[in-house]
């Protein structure tokens, strides 16, 4: 049951409020109840065409020659389109932000990257013909080297995925080929540590499953324009993509969206409108394209999976002193919207902790897989997993509370953080608290007196030196105790120390002139206050 | 083509319909009859977004072959409204905040309706066994059962 | 090429008409057949139907029962006569596929469904199957090894067992979501005590082969013991001999392996 806890921080705020904490009828919900809520589906158009795609058998090959002969014979069949049909066949959604260099066909032409792409689209009067036509089709394949692997995609020699970026890895910056953070001396902070943890840590694609599957239904309309219903989540995202790739003014659409049945990031990617609305160009008639189930749990973009190496520096008396970090993206074999998954992963790190030396590598990485997409917190929620999970891990090898750990090394307001701005309306040592009271978890009366607005700031508010990124090996130093949790071993490479890495970030010593807090406590990773 | 005559009640009002061999009842009744209550969400027999009831008894309509409802009495949401009021179902899931994205809402009251139908006073393993089939991807299962128990037990503001 | 359905009054008319045709299909519920075609099964061209009261007749009275093949679980579920099998009648679907699903269906539907069947298997049914060449009877383990081959047959009707008494039999579904969801495994096991000992033992597994199977050195290390812990372990340490299970979206063919014999003891043993 929902409680606010208005005790806490209650001098920054205004509770003169009108809507917050109380309930409020969604405005959508009679609608609901009443099976009224128009879906896109829900429309019902004169002499509607029904559209299936051929997809892919192979996870990676070469198109030696697509024969549509016996399809376009096929009973009901009104258009069959290629991706030669496609006006602007090459695309990447964040290229409206200008975000990414186009690399994915609506229809691939001479190479297939993932096993279920769309290669030719069947424009029928039926599903059932439109079936018949799509089982019609044959496709000549010379099948190449797949690689599914993000650590194999990015070993020399592996399988080239997606030829517009030929290293199997997002560009960024038409220059570097991962997100980096640098803040202190990781290595040499690992160094001196009084233990060290190194992890693997692994996510699978997780795939939405909203109840609705993905799908439109475009049809021709008056003055030359068409309108589209849609599932999408990102309807204006969705025009502009169509526009682009249709090679159309945005404003020949008019889409129709809103009520969705359920998206949760995957109707973010534009699968199904730029096909319908091309399929009513070409046939002058209503066509509606919707995935089936399987389609939908079996090529609808998932969230990506994730593979996140961490290796922290704990000191006996529980400071985290050091954490390094590589992260690994699979996009599968399309950009779609991982690249920005990893920027925001890389602008989450070190998780909400104040550690005064952090080293950040984060790619986004191409494969033969399933290309990903948005999913509830992408970037974030793999990395946080993994955090969490280390945490736990550091607390038992110093042997102290997991919640009082997290309330020592959380930030507090006034701490630098790794991105080097200054942590403001920090929360975390409350949550943790309250956390801790519901759960009737024990706290010791230190911890439960610890506040994100005291004793933050002053040495934490330090920018540490940091050194350039160098290759040099160095020795482990020798006093240090080593455990891994792993069943593997992990290898450790060291580096020599260039100079004294930031010391241990608590002492959380009261700090002068700490700024006071406003009425408006909202954190952004922007670092503005709203 | 060859389309076959089908004749059923749907909401208690005769109906006939032409329809192609092999069509299934969700097609029949969201593009033959108009209504669109009923939701397609996998074909399969895994959402139960598509439940209606036949003769009062929960089936899926997207499995079942249009032509074996002839002379059955069909019962969807359109139909569940009394008048211009709402049912005690459809005024408890309102209430409770059992639909968030509305999709799986048309099979969870049909559903809930099958049950309360047969056993008016449930118990709460009851609703969560009568739902069951029902697959709510926005996480609401709990209002859904708070629901369907005030429903059950009057607990509804009419 | 559209689908055609063609209903016949009686069952023998049905299975000539799908004994005659590769592309027909035998519609009972319509859970296996209405799905293949909303998928985009091209391969069914024409559906059968039969409205053959022997089809959904059930005979509960003597030592061995009989299903009618149109029979559906919820009126399974409905018979007090039948109660050994409502707990594997309950564990299908939700609701509404009890009330479309049926006993014959059940036993063509691929893992990781079937589980009514495993019961069956457990309790040494027999098929009565209308083919080409008129009707026999099949014995269940004969008819799931050749089921890719029984499509062109009509399944009549099911006929199997009763269990002496309650505790004779036992069936659970292990499934990762409750109270409803797909087999990881599904085990059922007849035990029929005979002066003190197990005289004919039965057990069946479900999604630990391609079709379900029994679990004959598991059935060996019971046969002719008292069900004591020393048999149960036994048993269950046997539990994933001659099995040969496989990856899917529930669970590994290793982690089937390893759990196949946990469960067994839990479920010989009464445990939850």
């Amino acid at each position: 049951m929902l409680e606010l806890r208005k005790d806490i921080f209650a001098d920054e705020r205004d509770d003169n409020l009108n809507e917050i904490g109380k309930g409020t009828q969604r405005q959508d919900m009679l609608g609901h109840v009443t099976g009224t809520s128009s879906y896109f589906n829900d429309h019902k158009l004169q002499g509607m065409l029904h559209l299936k795609v051929v997809r892919s058998t192979q996870a990676h090959a070469r198109i030696r020659r697509i024969d549509t002969a016996e399809a376009e014979r096929s009973a009901g069949v009104r258009r069959i389109i290629r991706g030669t049909d496609v006006p602007v066949n090459l695309n990447t959604l964040l290229s409206l932000i200008n975000f990414g260099k186009d690399d994915e066909p609506s229809l691939a032409v001479d190479k297939v990257r993932y096993k279920g792409e769309p290669i030719v689209a069947i424009v029928a009067d039926s599903e059932r013909e439109a079936f018949e036509a799509v089982a019609k089709v044959k496709v000549d394949y010379e099948p190449l080297a797949a690689v599914f692997d993000v650590e194999d995609a990015l070993k020399p020699g592996a399988p080239v995925v997606n030829e517009t970026y030929p290293k199997n890895t997002f560009t960024y910056h038409e220059t570097y080929d991962h997100q980096k953070l640098r803040f202190g001396d990781a290595d040499a902070a690992l160094a001196t540590a009084d233990h060290v943890l190194e992890q693997r840590y692994q996510m699978s694609p997780i795939e939405h499953a909203p109840t609705e599957t993905n799908g439109a239904i475009a049809a021709p309309d008056t003055n030359g324009r068409y309108v589209v219903y849609t599932s999408t989540q990102a309807l204006f995202f969705s025009v502009d993509t169509c526009a682009k790739i249709l090679d159309m003014p945005s404003n020949t659409f008019h889409f129709i969206g809103g009520t969705v049945g359920g998206g949760f990031g995957g109707k973010v990617d534009t699968l199904t409108e730029p096909l319908a609305i091309l399929g009513a160009m070409l046939t002058g008639r209503p066509v509606r394209y919707v995935f089936g189930r399987e389609e939908e749990m079996q090529y609808g973009p998932p969230r990506g999976a994730e593979r996140i190496y961490i290796k922290d520096g704990v000191m006996r008396d529980g400071r985290v002193v050091a954490r390094k970090i590589r992260c690994y993206f699979d996009s599968g074999a399309y950009t779609r919207l991982s690249s920005y998954a990893a920027v925001k992963c890389a602008a989450h790190l070190p998780g909400p902790y104040t550690i005064p030396n952090v080293y950040g590598d984060v790619y986004c990485v191409f494969t033969n897989r399933t290309p990903a997409t948005a999913m509830r917190g992408f970037g974030v929620t793999a990395m946080d997993f993994a955090i969490e999970c280390q945490m736990d891990k550091l607390a038992h090898l110093v042997n102290m509370d997991p919640m009082e750990f997290r309330i020592l090394n959380a930030y507090r307001d006034g701490d630098m953080k790794a991105h080097r701005r200054e942590a403001k309306n920090t929360a975390l040592i409350e949550c943790v608290q309250v956390a801790a009271e519901k759960a009737k978890w024990p706290l010791r009366e230190e911890f439960k007196r610890a506040s994100s607005r005291k004793d933050g700031g002053g040495s934490r508010a330090v920018i540490p030196p940091t050194p350039a990124d160098s290759s040099r090996a160095r020795p482990t130093a020798p006093a240090q105790q080593r455990t891994s949790y792993d069943r593997l071993p992990p290898t450790v490479t060291r580096e020599p120390p260039r100079e004294p890495p930031p010391p241990a970030p608590p002492p959380p010593s009261p700090r002068p002139g700490a700024p006071a807090h406003g009425a408006t406590r909202f954190s952004s990773v922007f670092g503005r206050r709203r | 083509m060859s389309k076959v005559p089908l004749q059923f009640r749907h909401n208690g009002r005769d109906v006939a319909i032409f329809v192609d061999g092999g069509t299934n009842l969700l097609v029949a009744l969201r593009e033959l009859i108009g209504d669109m209550t009923p939701k397609f969400g996998c074909g399969q027999g895994g959402c139960g977004t598509c439940s209606v009831l036949i003769d009062g008894e929960l089936h899926l309509s997207c499995l079942t072959l249009a032509e074996t409802v002839g002379g059955r009495s069909i019962e969807t949401l359109d139909g569940m409204k009394q008048g211009p009021n709402l049912h005690p179902l459809q005024r408890a899931f309102a209430d409770h905040f059992a639909a968030q994205c509305g999709y799986c809402t048309p099979g969870m009251l049909m559903a809930a309706k099958a049950l309360l139908d047969r056993n008016p006073s449930p118990s709460r393993d009851e609703v969560i066994e009568a739902i069951s089939g029902n697959i709510c991807r926005c996480t609401g299962y709990e209002p859904i059962i708070n629901a369907i128990l005030a429903a059950a037990g009057g607990r509804v503001s009419a | 090429m559209p689908v055609t359905v063609k209903t016949f009054a009686s069952a023998s008319e049905a299975a000539g008409a799908l004994s005659s045709d590769r592309t027909a299909r035998y519609l009972g519920g319509g859970t296996l057949v209405m799905r293949a075609l909303n998928e985009g099964d091209v391969s069914i061209s024409t559906v059968v139907r039969a409205q053959d009261q022997a089809l959904t007749r059930i005979d509960a009275s003597g030592p061995r029962i009989t299903l009618g093949a149109g029979v559906t679980f919820a009126r399974v579920l409905a018979e007090r006569d039948l109660g050994f099998l409502h707990a594997p009648a309950r564990s299908i679907g939700g609701p509404a596929v009890r009330n479309m699903g049926t006993v014959g269906g059940n036993l063509f539907a691929p893992t990781p469904y079937g589980d009514f069947t495993v019961a069956l298997l457990a309790l040494d049914a027999t098929v009565a199957v209308q083919g080409g060449f008129g009707a026999r009877d099949i014995p269940i383990e004969e008819f799931l090894q050749a089921r890719e081959r029984q499509a062109g047959t009509l399944v009549l009707s099911v006929s199997c067992t009763r269990p002496a008494s309650s505790e004779a039999f036992c069936y659970r579904k292990i499934a990762r979501i409750k109270p409803k969801g797909g087999s990881v495994i599904t085990l059922a096991a007849h035990l029929p005590i005979s002066g003190g000992r197990i005289a004919g033992a039965r057990i069946a597994l479900g999604s630990m082969a391609p079709t379900q199977i029994r679990a004959r050195a598991a059935e060996r290390a019971l046969e002719g013991r008292s069900l004591d812990a020393a048999t149960i372990a036994a048993a269950a340490s046997a539990a994933a001999e001659g099995t040969s299970p496989f990856d899917n979206a529930l669970g590994s063919a290793w982690y089937r392996r390893e759990i196949v014999g946990v469960h067994l003891r839990r479920l010989l043993s009464g445990q939850e």
